[in-house]
């Protein structure tokens, strides 16, 4: 991608993160991720099956006024590898977050196991491993494929 | 043992298992051998949920190595009907006592535990995950009877919810076993147990039926299947007679087939299996005591006085 490329998608925000080099069809799983569905009030731009030099096709998610955290760029990382992640405040791209695939998740996801011990009122956060395709619950073993990721947002 | 704590048996190499099984058998050829080893040791007995034959094998075990034990009593009568977490109670008890055993029905319970404490903890039995003590002694036996290499296999019942198969099966991937596991469609391994077994390169395979694959079994391990796992009645009535065996299913067996069971048994076996050779599940009971000495023995070993 040129560099006339990146200005002129990145332009259209003003503040907040642009996902690009999403797998063709991820964005709107990301959306799920972030728990971004519209009711919200946020400003999202979406393109979907976008041509692409990197990707045959790829897909972009622009989410005005929201700079993602490292914790959310983690679960990112396990659905979406690929994708790059720049912040955006006045037009100009501050911070590229490097996405790598991390070794577990702390306290994004919820356990689909209603009898863990992080679905009871402890002072606890869940954590997952990340293991090839799948993820696992550190405290009671279960395991969530990364499918299922999106649905297991415990996002409030 | 490389660990301070015991919370599952995933954790257990061939090496930590066999090393308390040796010490078990030490204990049991010479039962006043480790006599006040631990005097003035104690050891905080917290069981969220019923279970008296776990807690008085491990109350027996510490107080034949010459410890104590306190005991938090019924969960009804305790803070945390209360509304207390089990994360404060467990720090609250760890200030008590030189090691805790923890039962509670919540799976990743004591593995929480341990991020609280710093005695060593063992998991007595936390929900539907893992029950790593009881596979100790059920290898302890395994390996009295027919040893822990070359052989069959079969684990029957409630494949699903029972944490005694689930800790036994992952323990048996370390030694050159074959398993077959016998259940309902319904009560099948779950997903996280299928999954080591995969990853560990075990020889697994699945059946519904025992007559399947009763002549080739070594050892045969029952569970109960539980009637109230079931939504439906009529459901549980269909597949319970398929899981329940007597002594004329077992003509089929070898004759050196080994027949284990946790206990409590309901009708899985009936009393007539009692008389008969295969039956070992009373011996494999009484193996929890110095299987628990043994491996209380170590845990409190490591806390300085090294044997
Ligand atoms: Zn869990």
């Amino acid at each position: 991608m040129s560099d006339t490329d990146r200005e002129l998608r990145v332009s259209k925000i003003r503040n907040g993160t642009v996902i690009d080099h999403l797998a063709a069809g991820q964005a709107l799983n990301v959306l799920a991720l972030l728990g971004i569905d519209g009711s919200g009030g946020e400003s999202v731009s979406i393109g979907m099956n976008v041509p692409s030099d990197k990707l045959a096709k790829k897909d972009i998610v622009k989410v005005e006024d929201r700079e993602l955290s490292q914790s959310e760029v983690d679960v990112l990382a396990v659905i979406a590898p690929e994708a790059t992640i720049n912040i955006v405040r006045e037009y100009e791209v501050v911070e590229k977050k490097r996405i790598d695939r991390p070794e577990s998740v702390d306290g994004v996801l919820s356990c689909p196991n209603r009898n863990c011990i992080t679905n009871a009122d402890e002072p606890i956060h869940t954590r997952f491993s990340v293991l090839e395709d799948a993820l696992r619950c550190d405290y009671c073993g279960e395991i969530v494929r990364e499918e299922e990721v999106p649905t297991r947002l415990d996002v409030a | 043992m490389r660990q301070d704590h015991l919370i599952s048996a995933t954790q257990l190499s061939r090496a930590d298992i066999e090393a308390v099984l040796d010490r078990a058998a030490e204990i049991d050829a010479d039962p006043s051998a480790l006599n006040g080893r631990h005097e003035g040791a104690i050891l905080g007995l917290c069981f969220f949920e019923p279970s008296t034959r776990t807690r008085m094998s491990f109350d027996t075990a510490m107080k034949r190595l010459g410890g104590r034990t306190i005991d938090m009593g019924s969960v009804e009568s305790s803070s945390v009907k209360k509304g207390e977490t089990l994360a404060d109670t467990m720090r609250v008890l760890e200030g008590y006592a030189d090691a805790l055993v923890l039962r509670h029905p919540s799976e990743g319970s004591a593995k929480m535990a341990t991020e609280f404490v710093d005695v060593p903890l063992v998991n007595a039995g936390d929900g539907a995950g893992q029950h790593p003590t009881q596979t100790l002694l059920d290898l302890y036996t395994m390996r009295q009877n027919v040893g822990l290499d070359d052989v069959t296999v079969g684990i029957m019942g409630d494949l699903k919810y029972g944490r005694t198969v689930h800790s036994l099966a992952a323990a048996l991937t370390n030694f050159d076993t074959r398993q077959h596991f016998i259940s309902p469609e319904s009560l099948r391994l779950p997903r996280s147990v299928r999954y080591d077994l995969h990853e560990s390169g075990a020889q697994v395979r699945e059946h519904t039926a025992l007559e399947e694959v009763l002549s080739e079994l070594d050892i045969l391990y029952v569970t109960r299947i539980q009637r109230e796992r079931f939504p439906d009645e009529n459901e549980y009535l269909k597949v319970a007679g398929e899981y329940q065996i007597d002594a004329e299913d077992l003509e089929a067996a070898k004759d050196s087939l080994t027949v284990m069971h946790p206990l409590p048994r309901v009708d899985e076996i009936a009393p007539d299996v009692d008389q008969t050779e295969h039956a070992t599940y009373f011996e494999q009971a009484h193996n929890g005591v110095p299987v628990r000495m043994a491996l209380l023995d170590m845990l409190l070993s490591e806390e300085g006085d090294d044997r």
